[in-house]
């Protein structure tokens, strides 16, 4: 199947992205990333402790994986513009995923402060992918701002909780012409499937993959999943429609 | 002399470079990423900064994140 | 207040010009709403949107089961007088046309009332031509209290009225006012209305609001289709209907969808009207007005209403005659418009029930004394 999904200018075949955080040992990272043929991966930036320099997780992340650092930390659109461009500094290409949260009872993102940004870091070159609550007006304006795929969550950031937003999802595939990936609460490989069945471009799962027994096996179980659900809607159970074709036409009689 | 470096007061006791500076601190330099007064430097340049009184730096590098 | 504004705002939009622009995705959005607004029904009603009448169909149909059921309202026009002092230049009831005028006694009336309630309907709308010489305010007060003897709910179709007119009736036991705009173009109904009261524009145009006003329970409106470009028109009327349910929130509006038919005189109508065009006017309202009831007329043919059936009509006429007295009277007369669909009660009505409808003859009695208990 010569099936990729295309950002910026990389072309991905694995649509299975996932997270580095919340391992409880980071060395297993680039097992995980073989064994699933992962190909984008996502980092933070964070201030580096000088009186015990640890080890960088670029380490860990193999050569070749596409590296979509967040702006995580930042609570308004001014911090995550100086996030992104400090990640961008590090020299590791120019995607930023951009993740501006105020809220730290649920972690749910700004949609507003994140539009700013996005608005900005599209002008200065990034490929930016905005993390949001699905919103159609302000994916909207996302799409017009001219970022390169939009990020619904699916429940708040590391519930498990699966694709509680659906029916706001469903809206976004159906009405925004960029690849919707969903990112954040999905818990299972199904609820990824789930995801792509409907149209998704991509699934993002850090928490359900880094927390499990054996994370390597689950990020396979996933990247499997993910690659399943393409296939299904690629198959032709096409675009998830609110209201089902009918057998019998209405307006035959027309003809 | 003092610096802010990462959020905390610094104290220098002699001039440095702002590269010897971070191999003193003994910061792996291929990863990290260095703001100095508020505006991001290219590694070309962390040599040429001679570190002053009242310098901030911001000295960042990836960690995992989701 | 008046509906007036609201078609000024709108009245020199350039239509051509938003249709041309629209592209396949306009018409998906204003498909996957929930609700529309009146920029996605003028989506609905364009040229390019009749690419989609299948989908647009299928969610008309969902939305009509979703709010009335497998319901159909059944009612039947009882003409009372045909004389009428308008010169509307596509109707047979035209003052510039020599016929036998004819006007109803009460006696009359009654015998025609126990007519029609045998079939079982006991919806009716009275209807008149235009003519307060002939039948005034106080003939239309003693055929209501003949015809509550025999019907349940009680619409007229008659001339304009002020408000204190439409207190009385409403008194007398009206619940229903059916009047038709028309026209809502300004510039084009002048010159088809030439002569009689009917000439007053705005009088006609804010006549359903003083309807509404009076405490009738079910306020019908409508264009007809033929007359003016019918996209333009059944716009207007979807906003007008929509103007009304806006501000009078506890009358139920309707909304008619007649198309120009033949009729003594002659007139050939500027548009032509196919069935598909008066299939995406039904549809579109449908979406824009998912509550709002349509009714549609005998004028269109059987085939075409049992097609309608399911596309977003609730109320339909039956056993139908135009002309005065036409259920028991000699039938030599002249009827206000040619009718299509000819069939008689039980036959609509097994038609509906084929269609796993219900046909409804009876949709609620007044309990407030009205009735005279």
């Amino acid at each position: 199947m010569t099936d990729k999904l295309k950002i910026g200018e990389q072309e991905i075949t694995n649509r299975f992205f996932t997270g580095t955080g919340k391992h409880s040992n980071d060395s297993i990272i680039p097992q995980l990333v073989h064994e699933s043929g992962i190909e984008v991966v996502t980092v933070a930036l964070r201030r580096v402790d000088l009186t015990s320099p640890e080890e960088n997780i670029l380490h860990h992340i193999p050569k070749g994986c596409i590296l979509l650092p967040n702006t995580s930390g930042a609570r308004n659109a001014e911090e995550a513009v100086r996030i992104a461009r400090l990640a961008r500094a590090c020299g590791c290409g120019d995607w930023i995923k951009i993740e501006v949260i105020r809220d730290n009872k649920y972690l749910l993102p700004d949609n507003y402060e994140t539009a700013k940004a996005a608005e900005m870091l599209v002008k200065e070159g990034f490929v930016v992918l905005p993390y949001v609550s699905p919103d159609l007006m302000v994916a909207k304006d996302l799409e017009n701002a001219g970022v390169a795929a939009v990020m619904p969550l699916g429940a708040p950031i590391g519930t498990n909780r699966g694709l509680q937003t659906k029916e706001m999802v469903r809206i976004l595939i159906d009405e925004i012409n960029l690849p919707i990936i969903v990112d954040a609460g999905i818990g299972r490989p199904s609820e990824a499937a789930e995801a792509m069945e409907m149209g998704a471009a991509a699934v993002l799962a850090n928490t359900a993959v880094a927390t499990a027994l054996d994370p390597v096996n689950m990020a396979k179980a996933f990247s499997m999943a993910v690659d399943a659900g393409r296939r299904a809607y690629l198959s032709g159970l096409g675009p998830i429609k609110t209201e089902a074709e009918a057998s019998s036409p209405l307006t035959g009689f027309l003809s | 002399m003092k610096i802010t470096v990462n959020g905390e007061q610094r104290n220098l006791d002699q001039k440095v470079s702002l590269h010897e500076f971070l191999e003193q601190n003994k910061i792996n330099l291929n990863v990290v990423v260095v703001e100095h007064n508020y505006h991001i430097l290219d590694r070309e340049k962390w040599k040429d900064i001679a570190l002053k009184d009242g310098d901030n730096l911001e000295i960042l590098q990836f960690v995992g994140g989701g | 207040m008046s509906f007036y504004h609201t078609y000024e705002r709108m009245k020199d939009f350039d239509f051509k010009i938003y249709w041309d622009g629209l592209g396949d995705a306009d018409i998906q959005r204003a498909l996957s709403k929930t609700t529309i607004n009146e920029m996605d029904y003028l989506t609905l009603l364009s040229p390019r949107a009749s690419n989609y009448l299948e989908k647009i169909a299928q969610k008309a149909h969902r939305l009509t089961i979703q709010h009335f059921g497998r319901t159909m309202q059944l009612f039947t026009p009882m003409y009372l007088s045909n004389f009428c002092s308008n010169h509307c230049v596509y109707c047979s009831f035209s003052a510039r046309h020599n016929y036998m005028r004819k006007k109803l006694t009460l006696e009359q009336v009654d015998v025609e009332a126990k007519y029609i309630a045998a079939t079982g309907l006991k919806h009716i709308l009275i209807l008149t031509g235009e003519s307060p010489k002939h039948s005034p305010v106080s003939y239309i007060e003693d055929c209501v209290k003949v015809l509550k003897r025999h019907f349940d709910s009680i619409s007229i179709e008659i001339y304009p009225m002020e408000m204190e007119d439409y207190n009385r009736l409403v008194d007398a036991g009206v619940d229903g006012l059916t009047v038709f705009q028309e026209v809502y173009n300004e510039e084009t109904y002048q010159p088809l209305h030439p002569r009689g009261p009917k000439k007053n524009y705005r009088f006609r145009l804010d006549t359903p609001e003083r309807g509404c006003r009076a405490g009738m329970r079910n306020v019908n409106i409508g264009a007809l289709l033929g007359l003016e470009n019918w996209r333009q028109e059944a716009f207007f009327t979807g906003l007008h209907a929509d103007y009304l349910q806006d501000n009078y929130l506890d009358t139920e509006i309707s909304v008619s969808i007649p198309r120009i038919r033949p009729n003594v005189g002659g007139f050939t109508p500027k548009y032509d009207v196919q069935d598909r065009h008066l299939v995406q006017v039904i549809l579109a309202l449908r979406l824009f007005m998912p509550r709002c009831g349509i009714t549609l007329s005998t004028r269109e043919s059987p085939d075409l209403r049992d097609n309608l059936v399911q596309l977003g009509i609730t109320k339909m006429s039956a056993g139908v005659s135009t002309e005065v007295g036409g259920h028991t009277e000699d039938s030599s007369g002249t009827g206000q418009f040619e009718i299509s669909d000819q069939r008689s009660v039980p036959e609509i009505k097994e038609m509906l029930l084929g269609k796993g409808y219900q046909p409804v003859c009876k949709n609620w009695e007044p309990l407030d004394g009205a009735a005279g208990w």
